[in-house]
């Protein structure tokens, strides 16, 4: 297992390699503890933590009532009395729940207090769509964390992230939220025996090119490399930028390949409208607007609420043949 | 002579002079607010001095506190320097806070105080983890938490009360029934309007105490800390209690009437107890004569502190909202 760091590569999948990070994690630090709903017995409610309660046991792997505030706000107690929490909550939406305690009180009692407390807790959600799980399971909020000051927001997309961004969210001082896609939890590959901690700063190149620069996060990096290839075949040579941290945004990343490419799309399964494809766009805008070819645009969901059936579900969300459209109208004018 | 109270002289002193604290302290403050030294909100917590001041007792250093943002009674009677408090009203570097939290927000870390917080029933939860933090570090300690009955309407009450007698954890949950929730008589806003008892139901020790009776409030602290040391779990204590002051220096009160403002005045903690205290012969006019002396020459020298006291520079604006890498392990 993950503490026997062995040579090589094995098959894992995003769940396992999440898991894999949350063992390891219990391992090395006693202060370190899960809690959430059915994170235990049950063993999560995508299977992220199966197994961790036997290992472990009901003290360090906490199954709460559904009680999102309190369990979210003793998390940041908890961390204020010297624990390392990972709190679970079962989906982005619950999260509206617990709003209060990560707006009102992870995010401000730094700054309130004038630096003397700190809260290094990690919590981690599932978020996003695609699962048929409709209105109340499936929504891509994570835009509102974006928006606030005091915390860290960060969406893993590899298994590499998956696998790694915990390690470091936990070592850090301040809140970090954790934005796990449900579509990617089944995605398999292969990673490194000794996969580890990584940065949670960073944006990164996941495909070069000289033409475009997409820019995406979390669920959307798949179907926006799935479009890379396309438009490679048709002579677009797309570069992708995987987020990687939501906040805080690493501009450098995104300015060095905008300025290269001199046209910019975003792709976000969020909605539109406030989105954080807005922020990344007014960010290009503010400061690469004179290295720009063609106007900047977007991929977001449609404005509706997450539907159940499955061609209206598909039919809302962001989806490669959108993206390359889109890249494409952004090249427009060469073709007149 | 035999004394009907049952402390000591040293110790009867001690609570009086720490109510007259704050009451004088919040008066000034009144004063200050009026020549706009002090901005904001500003909630005072006179005529509930005895509950802060007797609570206190019963913690040791190593207990944490959060409460509400009618704090200042608090924070004092926590430990928090007089002139931090005062420099935090006035904005100023020299502040507990730095002037970034205010009248509302007062923290200290030497103290384990833990805010103000100015979302009704929002610190309770975090005096759960901070209880489960002890619990699972094995340290007896006590986490105290103050709130109004307010905040018996919010989820974050119900939610807290429940996990922590669920794990058992070592909460001290201190209801501060003043009748008001802001302008909202407990009567408009509760079908039940007996908090202790939807406490209970909870299944874990429960307990109305005389709010304005500061021994009283002490006595029953004290039995609430032995049990939650003793590992029995959390403890509900519900102080019947009354605001003399409007919710904020903005109020008009117009939802009260003064009969009854005046009718709880009667029962004033500070006056209550001093009569007590000279029946029993166990104080003189001199001793509360010399404690009011001693509490003004604090305010003067707090005043003092907070008008001397340096603006933040503005360049430090973003600072505090991470952490700065290497100040924190």
């Amino acid at each position: 297992m993950s503490n026997q760091r062995e040579s090589g590569t094995g098959e894992t999948t995003y769940r396992e390699a999440i898991r894999a990070a949350i063992r390891e994690a219990m391992l090395e630090d006693p202060r370190v503890f899960l809690m959430g709903e059915d994170v235990g017995r049950y063993g999560g409610c995508y299977a992220v933590s199966k197994g961790l309660y036997e290992e472990f046991g009901p003290e360090r792997v906490r199954d709460t009532p559904l009680s999102e505030s309190v369990f979210v706000g003793a998390g940041i107690g908890a961390a204020l009395g010297g624990m390392r929490p990972i709190v679970e909550v079962m989906s982005i939406n619950f999260s509206l729940l617990c709003m209060d305690q990560i707006v009102n009180n992870a995010a401000t009692i730094q700054h309130m207090s004038g630096g003397q407390f700190n809260i290094p807790l990690v919590i981690r959600m599932a978020t996003g769509a695609g699962l048929q799980l409709a209105a109340q399971h499936s929504h891509s909020l994570e835009v509102l964390y974006a928006h606030i000051p005091g915390i860290r927001v960060v969406a893993p997309a590899t298994l590499e992230d998956a696998r790694g961004m915990l390690a470091t969210a936990l070592e850090d001082p301040d809140p970090v939220l954790i934005f796990e896609h449900a579509g990617l939890y089944n995605r398999p590959g292969q990673i490194a025996a000794d996969a580890g901690a990584v940065d949670i700063d960073r944006a990164v190149v996941r495909r070069k090119g000289e033409d475009v620069t997409l820019i995406t996060y979390g669920g959307s990096l798949y179907k926006t490399l799935d479009a890379a290839a396309a438009l490679a075949e048709q002579g677009i040579h797309a570069e992708v930028i995987d987020l990687r941290s939501l906040r805080p945004l690493d501009e450098a990343t995104l300015l060095d390949s905008v300025r290269r490419t001199q046209r910019a799309v975003v792709v976000d399964e969020g909605w539109r409208s406030g989105s954080l494809a807005a922020e990344v766009m007014a960010r290009i805008s503010e400061q690469a607007f004179y290295d720009l070819d063609a106007p900047l645009a977007r991929v977001c969901s449609e404005e509706v609420p997450i539907p159940y059936a499955k061609h209206m579900e598909q039919a809302a969300l962001p989806q490669t043949e959108t993206i390359i459209n889109t890249v494409k109208k952004c090249f427009g004018d060469r073709n007149d | 002579m035999t004394t009907v109270t049952p402390i000591s002289q040293a110790h009867a002193l001690e609570l009086l002079q720490g109510m007259v604290r704050i009451r004088r302290f919040e008066e000034k403050c009144a004063e200050l607010y009026s020549a706009m030294k002090i901005r904001g909100f500003l909630h005072l917590y006179i005529g509930e001095e005895a509950i802060a001041v007797g609570v206190m007792q019963a913690l040791r250093p190593e207990d944490s506190v959060a409460a509400t943002y009618r704090e200042h009674g608090h924070a004092l009677a926590r430990g928090l320097s007089m002139g931090s408090v005062m420099a935090e009203m006035y904005g100023k570097l020299e502040g507990c806070c730095r002037g970034r939290g205010g009248s509302m927000h007062l923290f200290d870390a030497a103290t384990r105080f833990f805010g103000g917080s100015a979302i009704v029933a929002g610190g309770i939860p975090l005096s759960v983890g901070l209880a489960l933090a002890d619990k699972m570090q094995e340290r007896a300690n006590v986490n105290a938490c103050f709130f109004g009955e307010g905040a018996a309407a919010e989820g974050e009450f119900h939610e807290s009360i429940n996990l922590a007698t669920l794990w058992k954890l070592p909460v001290l949950f201190l209801c501060e029934n003043n009748r008001y929730a802001m302008g909202t008589a407990l009567e408009r806003s509760e079908s039940e309007t007996d908090i202790h008892l939807k406490a209970q139901s909870y299944g874990l020790k429960s307990e109305v105490v005389d709010g304005m009776d500061v021994i009283a409030v002490e006595q029953a602290a004290q039995r609430a800390c032995d049990a939650i040391r003793n590992g029995e779990g959390p403890y509900f204590l519900e102080f019947t209690t009354y605001r003399f002051r409007p919710h904020s220096m903005f109020d008009p009160e117009l939802y009260r009437e003064k009969a009854e403002v005046q009718a709880w005045k009667e029962k004033d903690p500070i006056k209550l107890f001093s009569q007590k205290l000279l029946a029993d012969g166990l104080i003189s006019d001199t001793d509360i004569s010399r404690i009011e002396a001693k509490v003004q020459d604090e305010i003067t020298a707090a005043v003092e502190y907070a008008e001397a006291g340096q603006w933040e520079a503005v360049e430090d604006l973003q600072r505090y909202v991470y952490s700065e890498r290497g100040h924190h392990e």
